[in-house]
């Protein structure tokens, strides 16, 4: 049925709003023109960014602090471009983005004209797919099969790229009817799989629970908990999946990798069945991934069947949503299982913890040390308080010592470690939850590569607060050129601006505190501004984040200071670790 | 890690994709990207035309077929894969082979072989003929093997194009 005659542009901003959009992260530029002028007049609330990494990264915290999909906007050739490690971010840790780029006409296409790149050939391996509508009618068809591909089965980026001339061209249009997009989603897991998956668990001496990201893109916390208490089984998450389930459980162990928490990477490894849900065995959380619980049985769930057997065998596979397995196994369970109040298992992890917390975890500094500073940020600010970091130091320390209690509140760039993602990302969560306090855990290295948009972050009225953990290094740089390349420290030396100066210049709050109680201080005064504040903290440059699972090795070679690193730079011989 | 899954073998999956612009690229950048190494893939169109149909060999073990399977399920415009049975498949491919021809012997040889292998000459000038040679890659490479002992001037084959039996 034909509705209207309508511009491309026009088309497009109308199925924008079918779709809830209500607001774009974006830069204009030739190419994209006549969008913005219909964005003039529209009701859907454009944030103009400095650089278009940052649109991207807004985007993407929007879209993992909601759970709806975040739109990003910019020009062809570099406006696209500059999307590409905003994009590549999303794509990682599977976050619904739906970025658009403006493109030459289609007849300068391939002409190299001025401001093309092919931006299709350049994201084709970093989206889910791509699309380039070469007609006005396939706006609205196109538009409707990004949000739904971006948002259905395992989620992530996906670009539409539109010529500028398909852009102008007023033509007939078509309603689309929703089920135009017929989309592959396997999300109800084999009833046969699962009730393996139950044998095994109802069995198990030792059970233990990895639950990844995609425990909060399904929203399966409560399913994950009901289970894990039904079961007694300890939970340690990935990275992606902190916050999954409350850190202050009882039957949490945190984060486990490579700065994983001890009991984890302790207990993980003592495991006679492994539950893994919605995470991919990456290399950061199994680190030596032969020495990954070789001897447990393991079940592995995901959406996606490509992530099963991909890095680890599995013994159960079980290709489903997260919320929908979880819940039929615990339905399953309850038949044959009666809710247990201790096990010599869950007395065992108590053992574990405690083992643990007489470990002696080497601190060069007792002033402001990062662990004690971010155990008494989580003091301070409320529960529901979402969290963004940088990349590097900042990071794994806030994924060891700052606890997430709540699904959402825990955003970090997990796969692709993109330095400069905290900031933007935490902007975008704001405008997502204008009412939740949001904190970016900065390194002074990240934050300036994404300072710029202190200046939107005041012009749009979008108030955060950054925390720098400023040692004056590219501080994980730093701790490898330590650890393993004998302190012979090559480009890690950073000469900072003062960054209160740097703050004020920009029309946000700068404060610099240089003990707990200032920064205590300095907090609270934070979380009651109307403008963003920045907390400049000095810390030690010489300060490594431990425990840490040396590169190549297994989990059960942590490490809790520098001294045993000694034994791996002798064996090191002439080649250096493998960094990946 | 059991032994039936590190036999290296030839695999032949065939892929029916949507008929558009952009696609064999989104699957050959699916290979370059994953690290796959295949042997041929051939395209063409199918008895609707809104599919093409992609037939790819591969050297690999199981793991990697199947997890090559999944991520080519995962392609938007993907629209059903098989793993073909090679004992209850036909495969078949063509190759034109151009031979340096000397004198009036190797002429004569050329045409017997081509008899024997039941291929066709399809050019000739005064140094060269071409022989089109249809069947099996082993057939192919029968054929090829007796005429690089003739002398092969240029070679070009199809790669290999498969449907199952009956069904």
């Amino acid at each position: 049925m034909v509705i209207a005659k309508l511009s491309g542009a026009q088309s497009l901003i109308d199925s924008l709003q079918k779709e809830g959009v209500e607001v774009i992260f974006g830069l204009p530029g030739g190419a994209i023109l006549p969008v913005y002028d219909i964005l003039y007049e529209s009701n859907i609330r454009h944030i103009l960014v400095k650089h278009e990494q940052s649109a991207a990264h807004m985007a993407d915290g929007y879209a993992r602090a909601s759970g709806r999909p975040g739109v990003c906007m910019a020009t062809s050739g570099p406006g696209a471009t500059n999307l590409v490690t905003g994009i590549a971010n999303a794509y990682m840790d599977s976050s619904p983005v739906v970025a658009i780029t403006g493109q030459v006409p289609r007849t300068m296409i391939g002409k190299d004209a001025f401001q093309e790149a092919d931006i299709i050939g350049i994201t084709t391996s970093i989206t889910k797919y791509n699309f380039q509508p070469r007609t006005v009618a396939e706006v609205p068809k196109v538009v409707k099969m990004a949000f739904k591909l971006a948002t259905s089965g395992r989620p992530g980026p996906v670009l539409i790229d539109i010529p500028r001339d398909v852009q102008v061209e007023i033509d007939e249009v078509d309603e689309v009817e929703d089920n135009h997009v017929k989309v592959r989603s396997n999300v109800s897991p084999h009833p046969l799989q699962v009730k393996r998956a139950v044998d095994l668990l109802v069995n198990a001496e030792r059970p233990i629970i990895l639950a990844g990201g995609g425990i909060i893109l399904s929203n399966a916390s409560e399913a994950l908990q009901a289970l894990a208490e039904l079961l007694l089984a300890p939970v340690a998450t990935t990275l992606m999946g902190k916050g999954c389930f409350p850190e202050n459980h009882p039957l949490s162990l945190g984060v486990v990798g490579m700065h994983g928490s001890p009991e984890a990477n302790k207990a993980i490894l003592e495991a006679d069945v492994l539950l893994a849900v919605g995470c991919r065995f990456s290399d950061r959380t199994t680190c030596n991934i032969s020495d990954f619980c070789p001897d447990a049985k393991i079940i592995h769930v995901d959406i996606d069947a490509s992530e099963i057997g991909k890095n680890r065998l599995v013994d159960v596979p079980i290709v489903g949503d997260a919320n929908i397995t979880l819940s039929k196994m615990y339905e399953m369970l309850t038949k044959c299982l009666v809710k247990r109040e201790d096990s010599l298992w869950f007395k065992r992890i108590q053992e574990i913890r405690e083992e643990c917390s007489s470990i002696e975890v080497f601190s060069r500094d007792d002033g402001l040390s990062p662990p004690k500073i971010l155990k008494e940020v989580r003091e301070i600010v409320p529960p529901d308080t979402i969290v963004t970091t940088e990349v590097g130091q900042n990071q794994m320390w806030a994924s060891l010592y700052f606890k997430a209690y709540k699904p959402r509140t825990f955003i970090t760039s997990g796969g692709l470690g993109t330095m400069g993602f905290g900031f933007p990302a935490a902007l975008g969560a704001k405008v997502a939850k204008p009412d939740v306090p949001v904190l970016d855990i900065a390194g002074d290295g990240s934050f300036i590569m994404t300072s710029n948009m202190l200046i939107t972050s005041v012009n749009e009225n979008i108030p955060v607060i950054v925390l720098i953990l400023n040692n004056s290094m590219l501080g994980m740089v730093a701790q490898w050129q330590r650890l393993f390349y004998n302190r012979r420290y090559s480009a890690v030396k950073l000469v900072n601006p003062d960054f209160v100066k740097l703050v004020e210049a920009c029309g946000a709050n700068g404060v610099r505190v240089n003990s707990l109680d200032e920064l205590k201080n300095a907090l609270l005064q934070a979380l009651k501004n109307d403008v963003t504040t920045v907390i400049d903290v000095p810390v030690s440059p010489e300060e490594d984040v431990f425990p840490m699972v040396p590169p190549g090795k297994g989990l059960k070679n942590m490490i809790f200071n520098a001294l045993k690193t000694s034994s791996i730079l002798t064996k090191r011989s002439s080649k250096a670790p493998r960094e990946d | 890690m059991n032994v039936e899954n590190s036999v290296f073998e030839t695999h032949i999956v065939s892929v029916l994709v949507e008929n558009k612009p952009g696609v064999l690229y989104r699957v050959a950048n699916l290979f370059r990207r994953r690290n796959f190494n295949i042997e041929s893939i051939s395209v063409g169109p199918t008895e609707r035309k809104e599919f093409s149909r992609m037939t790819i060999t591969l050297n690999g073990d199981n793991a990697t077929v199947e997890q090559l399977v999944k991520q080519l399920s995962k392609i938007v415009d993907v629209v059903k894969i098989s793993l073909l049975n090679p004992r209850n498949t036909i495969l078949r491919e063509l190759a034109l082979i151009k031979l340096h021809v000397k004198d009036s012997k190797v002429r004569s040889d050329i045409l017997s072989y081509a008899q024997i292998f039941k291929g066709k000459v399809v050019d000739a000038a005064e140094d060269t003929m071409t022989v089109e040679v249809i069947g099996t890659p082993e057939k192919i490479n029968a054929f090829l093997k007796i005429a690089s002992s003739i002398g092969i001037k240029e070679m070009a084959r199809t790669g290999l194009t498969a449907i199952e039996r009956g069904g």
